[in-house]
């Protein structure tokens, strides 16, 4: 047992003390955090944005003609791929094309991870969006529309706000997620908290302690997540008269 | 006072985290490397070949057990020595006073030194001209090390293989990238448009790596090794992968 704390303290020296190491895992935090936020705002645009054209693409009479008409049906394909493509193939390989091929003389490589997981976060959020919109009962478009607003107006005040309080645990999982996934930016040198635990790994050759710590940390923040989204989902069905 | 509580809470948060040690000698011998380092470690059609896993197999002949050679990421050889998963790692490890608190080191085996590989076109001379560009190098490799010691940790991108780290600066995303000498001329071999500096950057040994609580193992291997020294075999492995170039 006394070899054991000792060999602990020592892991734990190593893992956070000397040369203040735990600065280096804060710095990671921060950068993980922000991949992971500014990802998900961009996801959510567009998820949304996608979400949006697809459903009035579904939703248009059979005989609609017009620029209006071609234009959705040029958008919804356009969707279409973009959601085959990011949801067919795995997040690092994207991360690698996003990064070697497609902006490969960039050096910003965080901005890269965002614009990699904000893209990939949008096909999901697009499907989690549809879902939404397509649970709001049919009568309330029509209402909507029949109180003198217009499509975007009935869809902006009307449809999507119910559609979001809808799809809020199916986007809180989305959300959390994303924030587990950004751990892949280590492949494109971004030193996120992560990257740090293996760096450290790599100077000390202790293994545990860096990496239990950020399993932690993940783990943290994944229930503080969950939390401010549940404050969130009882505050959003305060009004219902269910 | 307050470090102390510190300490106490990050012990017991550690309490689970304990390794299960001791590997039964069940006549194999596992190694584990990772195979992306050549000439030391790379894939070879189906196999690893070069002269860690020559090494290891001379090793394992002289002990009588039968040698398993596992190809796994680099940063899961410590843990996978750690957890008692394999018996040993050969992996162009570099012996260092840190990392001898957490694993055993063998007698080293070899030398090496940290190249710096530029374009062609390049204006970088030598180490001095690496102040404030961007330098790739392998993760939790001593090159990576001494770059963020000697260049801050801002200047050095670590990548998770050091073919990544080349195709880095092909693609003009890093400006140097420091690695072993002998991986360096395959990679430099291997790709157009690239050349090695002729200053060396460090000098640095390579050991065996060896589960802290398997002394028994390390004074085999060093048994081994030391013999290798002495009748020129460990030489003949070397000479057999650099004269191959």
């Amino acid at each position: 047992m006394q070899e054991w704390i000792a060999h602990m303290s020592n892991a734990i020296n190593q893992s956070f003390i000397i040369d203040d190491r735990w600065m280096l895992y804060l710095k990671g935090l921060t950068i993980t955090i922000r991949v992971a936020l500014l990802a998900l705002v961009m996801g959510i645009a567009i998820g949304i944005v996608i979400a949006v054209i697809r459903t009035a693409h579904d939703s248009q009479s059979r005989n609609a003609h017009g620029a209006g008409h071609v234009l959705l049906n040029i958008g919804d394909k356009i969707c279409r791929v973009y959601l085959t493509v990011i949801r067919g193939t795995p997040m690092m390989v994207q991360l690698l094309i996003m990064y070697f091929v497609i902006f490969s003389s960039s050096r910003h490589s965080i901005l890269v991870a965002i614009l990699a997981f904000g893209i990939n976060s949008g096909a999901y959020v697009a499907e989690i969006v549809r879902s939404g919109i397509q649970s709001v009962d049919t009568g309330q478009m029509e209402a909507g529309r029949s109180l003198g607003l217009n499509y975007r107006q009935t869809m902006v005040k009307i449809i999507i706000p119910q559609a979001i309080r809808n799809i809020l645990p199916a986007l809180g999982n989305e959300m959390i997620t994303l924030l587990k996934d950004t751990s892949l930016v280590t492949v494109i040198g971004v030193k996120d908290i992560t990257k740090i635990a293996l760096n450290i790994q790599g100077l000390t050759y202790q293994a545990f302690v860096p990496l239990v710590s950020v399993a932690l940390v993940y783990l943290i923040l994944v229930l503080l997540l969950s939390k401010l989204l549940e404050k969130l989902e009882r505050r959003m069905r305060a009004s219902d008269r269910r | 006072m307050k470090k102390k509580i510190l300490a106490l809470i990050m012990v017991l948060a550690f309490a689970f985290a304990m390794t299960s040690c001791g590997s039964e000698s069940n006549g194999k011998l596992v190694m584990v490397t990772n195979a992306t380092f050549p000439p030391y470690e790379y894939v070879d059609g189906d196999d690893c070949a070069g002269i860690d896993i020559d090494l290891a197999q001379a090793i394992a002949d002289e002990l009588g057990m039968e040698l398993e050679v596992q190809d796994i990421d680099f940063n899961s050889i410590i843990p996978a020595i750690e957890s008692g998963k394999a018996d040993m790692a050969l992996a162009g490890m570099t012996k260092t006073p840190e990392r001898e608190n957490n694993v055993n080191f063998s007698e080293t085996y070899a030398t090496a030194v940290q190249s710096i590989i530029v374009k062609e076109d390049s204006s970088i001379k030598g180490p001095d001209d690496l102040k404030g560009v961007k330098i790739g190098v392998q993760e939790a490799t001593t090159g990576h090390i001494y770059c963020e010691d000697d260049y801050g940790a801002d200047n050095v991108i670590a990548y998770t293989s050091g073919a990544n780290a080349i195709e880095a600066l092909k693609t003009g995303k890093v400006d140097a990238v420091v690695i072993d000498n002998l991986p360096a001329k395959k990679f430099v071999e291997a790709n157009e448009g690239l050349k090695i500096l002729d200053t060396d950057y460090v000098e640095e040994e390579y050991a065996i790596a060896i589960a802290k609580d398997n002394d028994e193992l390390l004074k085999e291997v060093n048994s081994v090794i030391k013999k290798m020294k002495k009748d020129g075999s460990l030489q003949e492995i070397i000479d057999k992968y650099i004269k191959a170039e």
